[in-house]
């Protein structure tokens, strides 16, 4: 074997994406958004589940953990303020609208097969952000007080 | 009965992994209809909602054994959904068991005290 005249530039190296450094800089379509956000909305749900069934637990066991429920809200319980406690219980409200949203898009283009094209999956991609976005500043609104 | 196991497994193909599709589904559908339903309630309930209107909704033994269905549902709907985050992510066998055990405990618990409360209104 000859040793080449000139010598060959580097081959390019494809590795694994590294979450750290690769993601961040990686632009998602909206169907991708809507994808990657309902993941991460169902796993919010699953760890803020013993939350979930205390607020049902205090609502509906008596009158006197009811007015409770309603205290922890307006102010807060030990060293957690209300507030927080009403963010905490708005990004439950976020995450249950867009999953419940992108679930509906999912059964919707399981049983159309007229819905699985390039633009339907981006316009109801956009529609399920928009909707469930719209609903959550509505919600938390009311929440907060505001009316 | 035909042989499925050691070599002759079936690792690909028809039918796999189509039933927790399936079921994942089924149990979606059932909680965005138990959503409509309980929200409808709430919305269509006359004057403000105090404790009495809102736990009268989890009275009726009709809603209980919806809301039990809900919870039986959202199990296994969770249980489908936190494994395939944990088999995408989480490569080592180990860590990835310890997390399934722990998501089925944890799943489990919550069902049962969300059993509990239903039957304590």
């Amino acid at each position: 074997m000859t040793e080449l005249a000139t010598p060959r530039p580097p081959r390019r190296e494809f590795r694994n994406i590294n979450a750290l450094t690769d993601l961040p800089s990686y632009r998602l379509p909206p169907a991708g958004l809507v994808s990657i956000l309902h993941r991460i909305s169902g796993v919010l749900m699953f760890l803020l589940m013993p939350f979930i069934i205390w607020m049902f637990d205090a609502s509906v066991s008596s009158e006197i953990s009811f007015a409770k429920f309603k205290a922890v809200f307006n102010s807060g319980f030990s060293f957690v303020p209300g507030f927080l406690v009403k963010l905490v219980a708005l990004a439950l409200i976020w995450a249950y609208l867009h999953h419940f949203c992108a679930g509906l898009r999912h059964l919707w283009m399981d049983v159309s097969h007229s819905a699985v094209n390039k633009e339907f999956g981006k316009t109801s991609a956009l529609a399920v952000l928009a909707i469930s976005i719209l609903l959550t500043v509505v919600l938390g609104l009311k929440l907060f007080g505001a009316y | 009965m035909a042989v499925n196991y050691g070599s002759k497994r079936t690792v690909v193909g028809a039918h796999y992994g189509m039933r927790d599709w399936l079921s994942q589904r089924v149990t979606g559908v059932l909680m965005a209809l138990f959503t409509i339903i309980l929200l409808a309630q709430v919305i269509f309930s006359k004057g403000p909602i105090g404790y009495d209107k809102w736990a009268g909704i989890f009275a009726s033994q009709w809603m209980k054994v919806l809301t039990f269905t809900v919870i039986a549902s959202l199990l296994y709907h969770v249980w489908v959904g936190m494994r395939d985050v944990w088999m995408d992510y989480v490569q080592p066998v180990a860590i990835r068991l310890v997390l399934q055990i722990f998501t089925i405990v944890w799943l489990v618990g919550c069902a049962g005290w969300a059993i509990q409360v239903l039957w304590r209104v």
